[in-house]
């Protein structure tokens, strides 16, 4: 069973919901992100979406954009990203690790060089923000055979019978996107996602998580009612932002939120 | 090289792309879930309207009485004389109403966004040619219009800029990135995963995700289709060869694509080398580049060993882009087109050259493909045809020009 199945296993028999932070490796440097995966862990995160760096996010507002450009500054790449895993694995084994990104740093790298330094790191997941399942067929069948889950995402504009096609292709979970718009829009409706989220059960078993939207412990809190997993990214990255030139400081503050979600979502 | 000579003659080129965009290993569909079906209905619609009379009626109607078209094709006779060589005739798209190429295309898609019943379109530009194009066929049609352009550029092209504000568009400058039509690009992808309800991204080139290259080459062939007419008409045969500029490539593709299988036309597509491929300052992704994904397609790209994009350079705005539509890229992998490089003072020597020799003011874009147009016309015979695309009119770039030279206007 994969450390991803292991976790959302051991929370379903504890009654308790996932709480997925991501943030931008190497933002604001590159010496930042292992010991931030370890305090995000201490607050209470149970998966990490560690983000790849890219100098075009076109599905990212301008928190993530940021965020990028800060990394990119220190040309954090993606073989570097991948050292940072294998670094944070060396004092936590348990805690799965989803990296998350746009297709091209992994198509330049190779899919098959990717996958073996990306499983053997201790890599768990992959989501490639632009490679939707039609385009995902040669990579996929590479992810498998390291054993490192292909994560899909679903949108309020997937119809059925794409739901279903995508559902059958995935693995580890399926992330639900909130919101028609960029990470770090607006609000997002919670009763339209769990219409939504009622509409995907029918097609999997497997968990789902939701993203987009989700800023603070009462948005955490509401989504993860209907939710498996409750995905928070940009009002964390904001939080490193706010404090870029304290890095120690931007830990905190993520540990912080992410401790007042923990919170609000188990309590 | 027998494999690619081989492979040329046995392909069957209406047959690209395929039912999912692809061309050979280039092109597809590389975007977020949200944009997935959106896509969906575009590609139902357009291949509906394709095929719909009424639609191409009236697509034909304002060819002629708004855009001017057929655009004449131009025998250059005094350049051909002194350059000793084969004849050369301009493709005239500089004369088509908001000089240059980019409206055959906008009005294509407005008409498609109209019977859509979309009430809000978008668009990305470089030079802004393709924003004032968008601009235009929205007053015409009565929907709002929001332009993104790299801040960048909205400095270079500040005439455009101006021209889009009358033409009551909002031009929203974009200064993510590099701040120039990559960077616009994405912006407007964001707007459009954002406002997918109601807003229909009339994208400018010959790029980004499926049905896109397809549907902008289809709306440009108009030129190519006028030129094989004309040719044959005017000359009793088909040109020896076609040049062409090549940003993404759709003035390019427009020209060619008609031609594709008559294997005796070569193919020239021209990219912008800028200071010279050797300085790394230029935007020659198929002369220089590699393959890898970028705004929804596979194709040839400016990229480090990283993956991440790298910042383009050339004096035309219009070419300063680090990707090229993914026909273009099948194109160069088949061996069909070749495709060659002319730096930023080579386009300048051209620029010059056709505003004196035959007194037409050419865009730096289009310079780029006459620049080549004086490489090979001296290599071929006298009674040999060339058939240059002059995508665009040189007005816009009067102030890049007149700075280059010192000249304050």
């Amino acid at each position: 069973m994969s450390r991803i199945a292991r976790r959302f296993e051991a929370l379903r028999a504890a009654g308790r919901k996932a709480l997925i932070p991501y943030v931008t490796a190497g933002d604001p440097n590159p010496d930042n992100t292992v010991p931030l995966m370890h305090a995000m862990v201490s607050a209470g995160a149970d998966i990490i979406e560690l983000g790849v760096p890219f100098s075009d996010p076109m599905a990212d507002g301008p928190v993530i954009q940021q965020a990028c450009e800060r990394a990119l500054r220190h040309h954090v790449s993606l073989r570097q990203v991948i050292g940072m895993v294998k670094t944070f694995r060396e004092k936590d084994a348990e805690t799965p690790v989803v990296l998350m990104g746009y297709l091209n740093p992994v198509e330049i790298m190779g899919y098959e060089a990717f996958a073996d330094a990306a499983a053997s790191a201790g890599v768990d997941g992959l989501l490639t923000v632009d490679l939707p399942p039609e385009e995902s067929h040669d990579l996929v069948q590479v992810l498998r055979a390291h054993d490192i889950d292909p994560i899909f995402l679903l949108a309020p504009t997937s119809h059925e019978a794409r739901i279903k096609r995508i559902c059958d292709a995935a693995s580890g979970f399926v992330y639900y996107v909130s919101l028609k718009g960029v990470t770090g829009a607006a609000t997002l409706d919670v009763d339209a996602v769990a219409e939504k989220l009622a509409a995907i059960r029918a097609h999997t078993d497997l968990p789902l998580g939701v993203g987009f939207g989700i800023r603070d412990a009462d948005s955490a809190a509401r989504v993860s009612r209907v939710a498996d997993a409750v995905v928070v990214g940009s009002a964390l990255v904001n939080r490193i932002a706010e404090h870029e030139h304290d890095p120690e400081a931007g830990r905190r503050a993520v540990s912080e939120l992410l401790a007042e979600m923990r919170k609000a979502m188990d309590g | 090289m027998t494999a690619t000579a081989e492979k040329k003659t046995a392909l069957d080129w209406s047959a690209y792309p395929d039912a999912h965009g692809h061309f050979g290993p280039y092109g597809g569909q590389f975007v977020s879930e949200t944009l997935m079906e959106p896509l969906e209905e575009l590609r139902e619609a357009y291949d509906r309207y394709v095929k719909d009379p009424e639609f191409l009626a009236e697509l034909d109607a304002d060819l002629a009485d708004y855009v001017g078209r057929p655009s004449p094709l131009y025998h250059a006779e005094r350049m051909s004389q002194e350059l000793g060589g084969a004849q050369i005739y301009l493709k005239r798209e500089d004369l088509n109403h908001t000089g240059a190429h980019k409206v055959n295309n906008t009005i294509g898609q407005a008409l498609l966004a109209k019977r859509m019943g979309k009430t809000r379109i978008i668009a990305e530009t470089g030079a802004g040619q393709h924003g004032v194009a968008s601009a235009t066929v929205a007053a015409r049609l009565g929907l709002e219009c929001v332009v993104y352009m790299g801040a960048e550029d909205i400095q270079r092209q500040a005439p455009n800029v101006y021209r889009m504000r009358l033409l009551g568009a909002t031009v929203v400058p974009v200064t993510s990135g590099s701040r120039t039509l990559k960077d616009a690009l994405n912006e407007a992808m964001r707007d459009w995963v954002t406002n997918v309800d109601n807003t229909f991204y009339i994208i400018g080139t010959v790029a980004g995700p499926h049905p896109y290259p397809a549907m902008v080459r289809d709306f440009q062939s108009v030129i190519g289709r006028e030129a094989r007419e004309q040719c044959l008409k005017r000359t009793g045969r088909l040109p020896d060869a076609l040049v062409a500029c090549v940003g993404g490539g759709s003035n390019a593709i427009g020209l060619f694509h008609p031609f594709l299988s008559d294997e005796g036309v070569a193919l020239y597509g021209v990219e912008a080398a800028g200071d010279g491929i050797e300085t790394g300052r230029h935007s020659a992704p198929l002369c220089a580049g590699k393959p890898g994904v970028l705004h929804g397609n596979r194709t040839y790209l400016m990229e480090d060993a990283d993956g991440q994009i790298i910042e383009t350079h050339s004096i035309s705005a219009g070419l300063d882009y680090p990707g090229v539509g993914p026909e273009h890229a099948w194109l160069k992998d088949t061996g069909r087109a070749c495709y060659v490089s002319v730096t930023d003072d080579e386009a300048m020597a051209a620029f010059h050259h056709l505003t004196r020799t035959e007194g037409i003011i050419p865009a730096l874009e289009s310079s780029h493909a006459i620049a080549h147009v004086m490489k090979l016309a001296p290599t071929l015979d006298k009674d040999k045809i060339i058939i240059a695309n002059l995508s665009g009119r040189g007005d816009k770039d009067i102030n890049t020009v007149a700075r280059l030279e010192g000249i304050e206007l």
